[in-house]
């Protein structure tokens, strides 16, 4: 009996012991792990910056939204609840695979959404029978929203929920509560500034995670709006010209680089893409022949035609390798000394005796393959450089593409061949392997504009903090383009001005009844290249497929003595600059500068 | 030996024993009190409780008044009547929580493998109280038969824990009748081998929760979830505890099963070392105060019953204790006297009557 009795005294005295070291002796290990438990920090997610067109007109807005989301511990019977949910709220089998497919990643303790974008009847439906569905509630959070649909989305780009590549490189804290981070255009590139700075939540919550009550918070900083240097009603002007057709406007102040207009068409619904666009419409949207996803304003790369013949010229002027009173005999065709193969004209019959004003306003192929032939192809490109062709012009956004401004060096280091002369005439009116994206056709126009001035473009105006607003830190910079005589500018821009006021000039059409100066320059660009033999190509031009049309281009400022705006437009398959691109460009010079909305009477 | 002057005790008011009674009220007292924080302050549960305090205090007092030669007389019949209703169970039971232990009367329910818990030790004792000690091989056979045939029918109901705790009582009535140390380490070593060959017939969440004893965090939120959160709940109780109802793991429902066996966790973290330091002091005290009952009893029958009934009690705490302090695996045995539940109270409160009857039947002098 003794025995047993020790025995039941030394079982106390483990237990016993066993206690002390847990509540005495390890009191503060377990201490914070059931603090741990008990507290949980939750992020509240920063509102997100608005976005500002120049004439604050919103761009991009947070719209609340309302989710409805399930608790699977807390509900009896998940399956039985949904049933009766969907008698209240339209749900398509998409929602319900998701859900389920959450409900197996996730503890049955964490809610999970169900459908998010409630509308206000669901909203007003559920509430009234919120009683029968213990576990289930509606949250409100906001939305990104993009109220002009499609007019600026090659600018602004758009936000979407952050996938798992993108997890890898945030900040993780920061972005604990956001559920959107911009994914292209300014959304993208002012990610940090729109984004701000999250806060936290104390909360008191049960096993179940349900929450109690809030001990602490920390409010989050709300992002900066900004300002952008696109006018919405010029967009929607450029769009509205372009029609139905595939193209782009790009429109810039010269004198900032301000870019007053960026629009690649067609477009497509940013909002679709916001909380993630269903696999059918996007498949729609990517296999679209239009190609609507395509920036062809950033990354559309076309040959610039004879809109770089103002620069070819002014190339000769600077070199001495003409002189602007200098005539020729321009003919149906250019042959390179020695060679058989035959450059033609466009114009069939050729332009008869030339000089540097008549051979840009007629566009004369023939003085310009004569010009390059004499210039060379690495003067060329030198000069052209200095357009910025080639190079990325800086724009604040992602995804612009280069071009390609051909060279000697160029060509060996891409094809490891020697440059043809042959290769340096058709340079010399825009084809061949040169090409240039829209926003650098601008660029080399603001500097025809300046006389000279090369300037940054740039798309954000301002960031405006708590109401202020504030100018972006970085102020454009400005290189010079030296000619050797500042006078040639002039000589060149007459002629461009000839281009659009002259009856003689290939953009004659829009600039007959202009209320102001316009220097302008018309290009056709080839889509594909056809069979030298002209003859045959004339012949077939009004039988091809609209689809293998010649690009129209078209370049021009104005007004020509105090340029406000600079322009470049591409119309795909228009068949040509002064027919397909220049009125467009008219319809949005004459709304920048006159306030004429196209199809309505003049405003003045 | 019927009127023998030694073991009658005059002046015993109901043959209660005043010091074990009081330290069962107090025992119940705690219970409650820990109840009413545990069940999310229902009264509901704390009345349902104390009626079932109620009822085991009248078995209690009626016990009490039988003399232990009765008990004696009625023990083979109540163990086979315990027997039938075993395999009754089996048959015909109510099947609660995914095992068969409860039998439906209409007017109440109940788990007739608790009543073992009692008749396993009165039929043991009954067989070994005039087999003289040292106890020869064959009689502890036949005594590891009387126990071992309810423990078989009671772990396949399954309850593991109820069937261990059967186990334990009727080896303690062995040990007590005064076995050698020669048998103890055949039966020790048949235990020994028998381990690992019923590994095999544990059911899946048996084998879960002895794997989760070993490392409680490989699975913390599943099987090993009971075990964590409830040493954080004892621990973060430190020395004084958080005060009554302000347990943040118990209010906040991280303690699973908390007004039955993870009750214990409840009291460690509001009273503190503190209450849980005075509850094993109670605890120990009404052992001690069973084994020196046992140690005056008149007879062998009642010398055995009495020890092996208070080492059952004290084998019901420390399992439980253990269990949810994490030094013993998760096998289901309420706290004593403590966790809600009513057959669990009575039977424990019953045995307590008996033990009652014997000490109010006692040696007065101990040569």
């Amino acid at each position: 009996m003794y025995v047993v009795a020790l025995l039941v005294v030394l079982s106390l005295l483990v237990l016993g012991l066993r206690l002390f070291f847990m509540q005495v002796q390890s009191h503060d290990y377990y201490k914070t792990r059931s603090q741990e438990n008990r507290i949980k920090l939750v992020p509240t997610p920063p509102m997100r910056g608005l976005v500002y067109d120049r004439n604050l007109n919103l761009l991009a807005v947070n719209k609340p939204s309302y989710q409805i989301r399930v608790t699977p511990v807390q509900v009896e019977d998940v399956e039985q609840a949904i049933l009766h949910l969907s008698e209240l709220i339209e749900l398509d089998e998409h929602h319900l695979k998701k859900f389920h497919a959450d409900m197996k990643r996730k503890q049955p303790f964490e809610s999970i959404p169900l459908k998010t974008n409630l509308n206000e009847s669901e909203v007003a439906r559920f509430s009234v029978n919120r009683h029968r569905f213990p576990g289930v509630e509606i949250t409100a959070h906001t939305n990104r929203y993009y109220p002009m649909d499609g007019v600026n989305v090659h600018a602004l780009g758009y936000v979407g929920r952050i996938d798992s590549s993108e997890i890898q490189k945030l900040d993780k804290r920061n972005y604990s509560g956001t559920n959107y981070i911009g994914k292209l255009g300014v959304e993208k590139f002012y990610e940090e500034v729109l984004h701000g700075e999250v806060g936290y939540q104390h909360v008191e919550i049960n096993a179940q995670g349900r929450k109690l009550r809030v001990l602490e918070s920390i409010p989050p900083v709300p992002g900066e709006d900004i300002v952008l240097t696109l006018d919405a009603r010029l967009q929607e002007v450029a769009l509205q010209a372009l029609g139905e057709r595939r193209g782009s406007v790009v429109a810039i102040e010269p004198a900032t680089g301000e870019i007053l207009a960026f629009v690649s068409a067609p477009t497509y619904n940013p909002n679709l893409f916001v909380n993630g666009i269903d696999s059918k419409r996007y498949m729609q949207l990517r296999s679209d022949p239009d190609q609507p996803l395509f920036n062809r304003a950033l990354a559309g790369q076309y040959p610039p035609g004879s809109t770089i013949k103002p620069m070819v010229a002014l190339a000769g002027l600077h070199y001495g390798v003409v002189q602007a009173q200098d005539t020729i005999w321009a003919g149906p065709y250019f042959q390179l000394p020695g060679h058989r193969r035959k450059y033609h004209d466009w114009k069939k019959e050729g332009h008869g005796w030339v000089d540097m004003t008549k051979a840009i306003t007629q566009s004369s192929d023939v003085y310009f393959y004569t010009l390059a032939h004499n210039l060379g192809i690495d003067r060329m490109s030198e000069f052209l450089e200095h357009f910025n062709f080639g190079h990325k012009t800086g724009l604040d956004t992602w995804g612009e593409a280069k071009g390609i401004l051909p060279s000697q060096e160029w060509k060996n280091r891409m094809y490891g061949q020697p440059w043809y002369p042959g290769e340096t005439v058709i340079t010399g009116i825009g084809q061949g392997y040169m090409s240039a994206t829209p926003l650098q056709l601008a660029i080399a126009t603001s500097v025809l504009a300046t006389r000279g001035q090369r300037i940054q473009p740039k798309i954000l105006r301002a960031v405006r903090t708590s109401g202020a607003v504030e100018q972006p830190a970085h102020s454009a910079a400005t290189r010079s383009v030296d000619v050797a005589d500042r006078f040639y500018w002039e000589l060149v821009i007459n002629a461009m001005v000839d281009v659009v006021h002259k009856p003689n000039g290939t953009a004659y059409l829009v600039g007959k009844d202009a209320g102001y100066q316009i220097a302008g320059k018309t290009g056709t660009a080839q889509v594909f290249s056809l069979d030298q033999d002209e003859e045959t190509r004339r012949a077939q031009k009004e039988n091809i497929d609209e689809r293998l049309r010649d690009h129209g281009l078209f370049i021009a400022f104005a007004p020509v003595k105090d340029p406000k705006i600079a322009i470049s437009v591409i119309v795909e398959n228009g068949g040509s600059g002064s027919g397909a691109a220049a009125p467009v460009a008219k319809a949005v010079m004459d709304y920048y500068l006159l306030g004429k909305v196209p199809g309505q009477p003049d405003a003045s | 030996m019927l009127d023998s002057p030694i073991s009658k005790r005059e002046g015993q008011l109901l043959n209660i024993d005043p010091v074990l009674m009081g330290a069962l009220v107090v025992l119940c007292g705690m219970g409650l009190a820990v109840l009413y924080s545990a069940a999310n302050h229902e009264m509901d549960v704390i009345i349902r409780q104390s009626a079932h305090f109620a009822v085991g205090f009248v078995v209690l007092l009626f016990l009490a008044q039988i003399p232990s030669k009765q008990l004696f007389k009625w023990s083979p019949w109540l163990y086979l009547a315990g027997l039938a209703l075993l395999i009754t169970v089996l048959m015909i039971g109510y099947t609660g929580k995914g095992a068969q232990r409860w039998l439906d009367l209409g007017i109440l329910r109940f788990q007739p493998s608790e009543f073992m818990k009692i008749f396993v030790p009165m039929m043991a004792a009954w067989y070994l109280s005039n087999k003289h000690a040292p106890l020869p091989l064959r009689h502890v056979f036949v005594a590891v038969l009387i126990v071992g045939v309810p423990t078989w029918l009671i772990s396949i109901q399954p309850d593991l824990g109820t069937a261990l705790l059967v186990l334990c009582v009727g080896i303690f009535v062995i040990f007590l009748a005064g076995t050698t140390w020669r048998s103890l380490a055949v039966f020790g070593s048949l235990i020994l081998v028998a381990l690992p060959v019923s590994w095999f017939y544990l059911h899946d969440y048996q084998q879960q929760r002895i794997l989760t004893l070993l490392d409680p965090e490989r699975d913390p939120l599943g099987t090993g979830y009971h075990i964590i959160q409830s040493k954080i709940a004892i621990g973060s109780g430190g020395v004084y505890g958080k005060g009554w109802l302000n347990g943040t793991q118990s209010q906040l429902d991280f303690i699973p099963e908390r007004s039955t066996d993870f009750i214990f966790a409840v009291l460690g973290e509001e009273f503190g070392f503190l209450g849980t330091v005075l509850l094993l002091l109670t605890y120990g005290f009404i052992v001690m105060r069973g084994l020196s009952i046992a140690y005056r009893a008149e007879d062998t029958y009642s010398r055995v019953l009495a020890g092996s009934l208070s080492l059952s009690f004290f084998v019901y705490f420390v399992v439980n204790i253990g269990m949810v302090s994490g030094l013993l695996p998760v096998v289901g045995v309420p706290l004593p006297l403590i966790s809600y539940g009513g057959t669990s109270a009575v039977t424990i409160l019953a045995a307590f009557g008996i033990l009652m009857s014997i000490h109010s039947h006692r040696k007065l002098f101990v040569p």
